[in-house]
């Protein structure tokens, strides 16, 4: 919670905050996802900068009331200064002793704790593992609690909707909403349409959630006790059309972007995994734009449908997590091979095997580059932020398809689950797609004949008259395309592959970094660790530090100027969520700097405080 | 496909749609046969040889595609169904023809095969059944008959094989038709049926390894015991087979039987008539299930029955979606429900819903 300096304090009841960070926690079955994606949404439309993190287990629903159990939804909103989605929250909302317990540890000194007082039972306080009750004992001295019976109020205040007390049970997430809606003078309208929405075919759901949430909101409204609510300023933004939108939504998109820009069908051959799922829920409902979506049988399925819709001619996109990438490896090499366009989609997640199937972790980078059998080159691109990922997306359709290589574009769950304002982008501003396809018949062509710039083959669909031929995993002849078992050949054919894939660099942006003129330490950062990673260095560079930071997109190639930035400072330190992959891979690939690292493997993001610690004490030596 | 009719004259002779490369399969190689009889099939239906696309796994018979003169794709061990589906979901108007052996549909590539079964994609699955591994040299695979003594069974197998005509009816495949490779004008015949049929056509040809399996099917094949141990099923026909053509086979409580015409008082009016169109698939269980020596091994098209086909329902939905999508363009979607509007010169943003 930062005041601004010039308005600290209260104006009339009101405390003016710069941003700030809320968290709701409660049981998974509480609807703590749905009521901080509402408010997430209100907050969006009403101009705020946001980022959010969505936090749950991988159960549908783990033993009620235990801390296991407890699914999480943070959300940081403000006028300026939201770098990621907070390290700690300003505001817990805990719906039972679970979550406050699973949150206590993170609570900022004088953070303001909404809690149902209904559900501090002693049943609920034995089975979170509380001895005492953490509202009575002393464990909050020094937050401002605000003990509500959540659970009761609801009951009264939708009493005579005529729903079973299992239905009016599940409207207390509205009546918690309800109250931080006061708590930040926000508007409900939103909300309220939602609900009226939804429910249009259940009037009484609709009414009791509306009740409930006005209910809560009124309750926070009459309560003298309440130690202060908060104003927060619409951000300053480029002016133009804005939406909130979460990662895998805007890599959905983007994807339906790149195809209609390179005017192609897009195909997705897809198995459902944690947390790629929603791209392929996204694309599924968007055949009037030409989507066709594949659920396959088994994640090899998924790309090898995807190959075979590429070798006849669409833009062909599998998406997954670390197991089914897995799965694909195989698959990879095949497309390599017949240097079909593909776009690979891993939303990563922390392994190794199952591993941590909701946690967001950065440690398949490593499988991307180099992770098949024999020398295997593709492409590999890296969002940095949920709507980063549509341009991304964009982008990795038209290296794929240019250039005539599988590419592999690397999310993450932190980024594929979180939200924030995406500035709406008209098809017309995209970059133009023109992929190499071959309709009439040439000559001179042959199936591996190449573009001297980009090195390419031509994309020849079946269908083409006359331009009949063989493509598969057997090395072919660089000139005839025919099986080759050549020794010449085969060298030949590997260094083609990979000056193809090394030729992308020529094609992509130069790298860039913030912090122009510092000298003493570049923080290097790769993928959805972007909003902390630049949170930290802008707060130290604020404090007059020397310190800059150049966050990469595009890991495989590099940017032609990547060792020309290394080379201005004194100390690199490369963080990331994996124990150094991209630190290794800087190391093979640029041997001439000395990276310093900073890891974390907890399959939780970074926080702005505990990277500016480590920078400090770097920038001390 | 419904849209082929025997044209009067031929686009191609059968050997026009072979393609440059040397043919490698060794000498006596069943695969020849295939190729032959695939090559007639695809001279008697007139296509052109750009909308032909060939899709295999990994396999001797997998190298197919490279000695067609059409569109191909030698993919990966297992997996040409899966690829072949993307290729004809990217593209109806293709033929699209998938070339596996018996490792490929139904060991490494079972699932897929299975899949592409049951959601009745529409295209051409030819199964080259040799009963063992042959590319690899010579270990036994999901359709080697149990006790069979391979490399990899010194002792002889102790699994029990698969019966690809009842896997594919019992993944409610509805096309089946079994060929022996020795007979390249059914072999032929049987393949112009497959193209035909609106959904997935999966055709087991009996191939036979001169190297590593040879005369497997000797006693189905060879001159001297086809007439008897063949029973060629026609639609319509009565079910005679023999060196005589004296032999029948008719249906007794929920078994079927061999009978001698002339012999009790059995006439051919006793005698089933094929039906490969009917609905229920347990005469065409019974019909795939029938084993020497108590019966002979049916060929021909065991079943051929219409149902709903998978890229063609997706293409249906799809065109439905583009006439009542509420959407007019990509740009209309980005700009649908919630978004919010910063002016140029206001830092007030100006909600919309």
């Amino acid at each position: 919670m930062k005041p601004l300096e010039e308005m600290s304090g209260t104006m009339n009841g009101k405390e003016a905050m710069e941003s700030v960070v809320i968290k709701f926690a409660g049981d998974s079955g509480d609807g703590m996802q749905l009521a901080g994606t509402l408010f997430t949404d209100t907050v969006a439309v009403h101009g705020k900068e946001i980022a959010t993190f969505p936090d749950f287990p991988s159960e549908i629903r783990a033993p009620q009331g235990t801390v296991a159990g407890v699914s999480g939804f943070q959300v940081h909103f403000g006028s300026s200064g939201v770098h990621g989605p907070g390290d700690a929250p300003d505001v817990l909302v805990a719906m039972n002793p679970a979550a406050l317990k699973s949150n206590l540890k993170d609570l900022r000194p004088a953070c303001t704790i909404v809690v149902d007082r209904d559900s501090f039972g002693k049943r609920d306080l034995d089975k979170a593992g509380f001895a005492t009750d953490p509202l009575e004992d002393g464990t909050l001295d020094g937050h401002q609690v605000l003990a509500a019976p959540i659970t009761s109020m609801t009951k009264a205040a939708i009493a005579d909707a005529g729903l079973d007390n299992k239905t009016a049970d599940r409207c207390k997430n509205m009546f918690a909403l309800g109250m931080v809606y006061r708590l930040f003078d926000q508007p409900m309208d939103q909300t309220i349409g939602f609900f009226q929405h939804k429910f249009k075919k259940s009037p009484s759901i609709a009414e009791a959630n509306i009740r409930a949430l006005k209910a809560g909101h009124n309750y926070v409204l009459t309560m003298e006790a309440v130690p202060a609510t908060y104003t927060v300023q619409p951000a300053a933004r480029t002016p133009g059309t804005y939406r909130n939108i979460t990662g895998n939504q805007a890599l959905a998109w983007g994807l339906m972007a790149g195809a209609k820009k390179a005017g192609k069908d897009l195909f997705l051959g897809s198995y459902p995994i944690t947390p790629a799922t929603d791209i392929m829920q996204e694309l599924a409902k968007h055949k009037w734009a030409g989507v066709k979506v594949l659920q396959a049988e088994d994640e090899i399925a998924g790309i090898c449908s995807a190959i075979g819709a590429s070798f006849a001619g669409d833009v062909a996109v599998t998406t997954t997590s670390g197991p089914g990438m897995a799965l694909k490896t195989e698959a990879i090499g095949l497309a390599v091979m017949t240097e079909l366009p593909l776009v690979i989609v891993n939303v990563q997640r922390g392994g190794p095997s199952t591993g941590l199937p909701t946690k967001t972790e950065q440690s398949d980078l490593l499988q991307a580059v180099w992770g098949r059998n024999g020398e295997s080159p593709v492409v590999v691109l890296a969002a940095s932020t949920p709507a980063a990922c549509f341009d991304r997306a964009v982008e990795a359709i038209k290296i794929a398809t240019e250039h005539m290589t599988p590419v592999i574009l690397l999310s993450e769950s932190y980024v594929a689950n979180g939200a924030e304002p995406w500035k709406v982008k008209a098809l017309d501003e995209l970059p133009a797609i023109h992929p190499p396809v071959l309709t009439q018949p040439d000559p001179a062509w042959t199936p591996y004949g190449r573009d001297p710039a980009t090195l390419a083959r031509k994309w020849v669909v079946p269908g083409t008259p006359a331009l009949q031929h063989r493509i598969g995993g057997l090395e072919k002849d660089e000139c005839t395309g025919c099986v080759s078992h050549d020794p010449q050949n085969h060298e030949a054919m590997v260094a083609l592959r990979r000056q193809k894939v090394e030729r992308v660099a020529d094609f992509i942006p130069e790298q860039k970094f913030r912090g122009k003129g510092a000298k003493k330490l570049l923080v290097v950062g790769w993928g959805g660790q972007f909003g902390t990673l630049f949170g930290a260095v802008t707060e130290l560079r604020s404090e007059g530090k020397d310190i800059a930071v150049t966050h990469f997109n595009h890991i495989h190639p590099l940017p032609r100027n990547t060792a020309s930035i290394f080379a201005q400072f004194e100390q690199i330190v490369v963080c990331e969520l994996n124990s150094g992959q991209f630190a290794n891979y800087l190391r093979a690939v640029l041997p001439q700097f000395t990276y310093l690292q900073y890891n974390k493997v907890k399959g939780r993001p970074f926080k702005v405080s505990e990277l500016k610690e480590k920078f400090n004490e770097l920038l001390a030596q | 496909m419904s849209t082929i009719g025997t044209p009067a004259q031929p686009l191609f002779k059968p050997k026009e749609y072979a393609s440059s490369q040397e043919v490698k399969w060794c000498p006596g190689c069943g695969d020849y046969a295939v190729m032959n009889a695939v090559q007639r099939a695809f001279s008697e239906l007139g296509l052109k040889k750009e909308e032909v696309a060939i899709i295999s796994g990994i396999g001797c018979s997998s190298r197919f595609p490279y000695y067609m003169d059409t569109y191909g794709f030698h993919t990966i061990h297992g997996r040409p169904a899966a690829v072949a589906t993307g290729v004809k979901l990217a593209n109806r108007d293709l033929r699209v023809w998938v070339m596996a052996g018996d490792g490929d549909s139904l060991a490494i590539g079972g699932n897929h095969f299975i899949h592409a079964v049951r959601r009745n994609v529409d295209m051409n699955f030819i199964l080259f059944n040799n009963q063992i591994y042959g590319l690899t040299k010579g270990q036994y695979s999901p359709t080697t008959e149990r006790g069979t003594v391979t490399k990899s069974s010194p002792f002889g197998t102790v699994e029990n094989p698969f019966s690809v005509g009842e896997l594919v009816l019992g993944a409610q495949g509805r096309f089946f038709a079994r060929v022996p490779d020795t007979d390249v004008k059914l072999m032929a015949k049987v393949m112009v049926e497959a193209e035909k049929h609106q959904g997935l056509s999966v055709v087991e040809v009996l191939q036979n390894c001169v190297i590593f399996n040879d005369e497997v099917f000797d006693a189905i094949t060879s001159k001297e015991t086809r007439a008897d141990n063949q029973l060629i099923l026609e639609h319509g026909k009565p079910m005679r087979f023999g060196a005589n053509n004296d032999k029948g086979i008719r249906l007794r409580g929920l078994e079927l039987e061999v009978v001698t015409l002339g012999q009790n008082g059995i006439t051919e009016a006793d005698l089933l008539v094929h039906d490969a169109t009917c609905a229920s698939n347990v005469l065409h269980h019974l019909l795939a299930q029938m084993r020497l020596p108590d019966f002979p091994i049916a060929m021909g098209v065991i079943r051929s029955t219409a149902g709903p086909v998978f890229d063609a329902d997706l293409a249906a939905q799809m065109k439905a979606e583009q006439e009542r999508s509420k959407y007019a363009s990509l740009d209309a979607l980005f700009l649908s429900g919630n978004t919010f509007t910063i002016q140029p010169g206001t830092d007030k943003p100006d909600g919309t819903t």
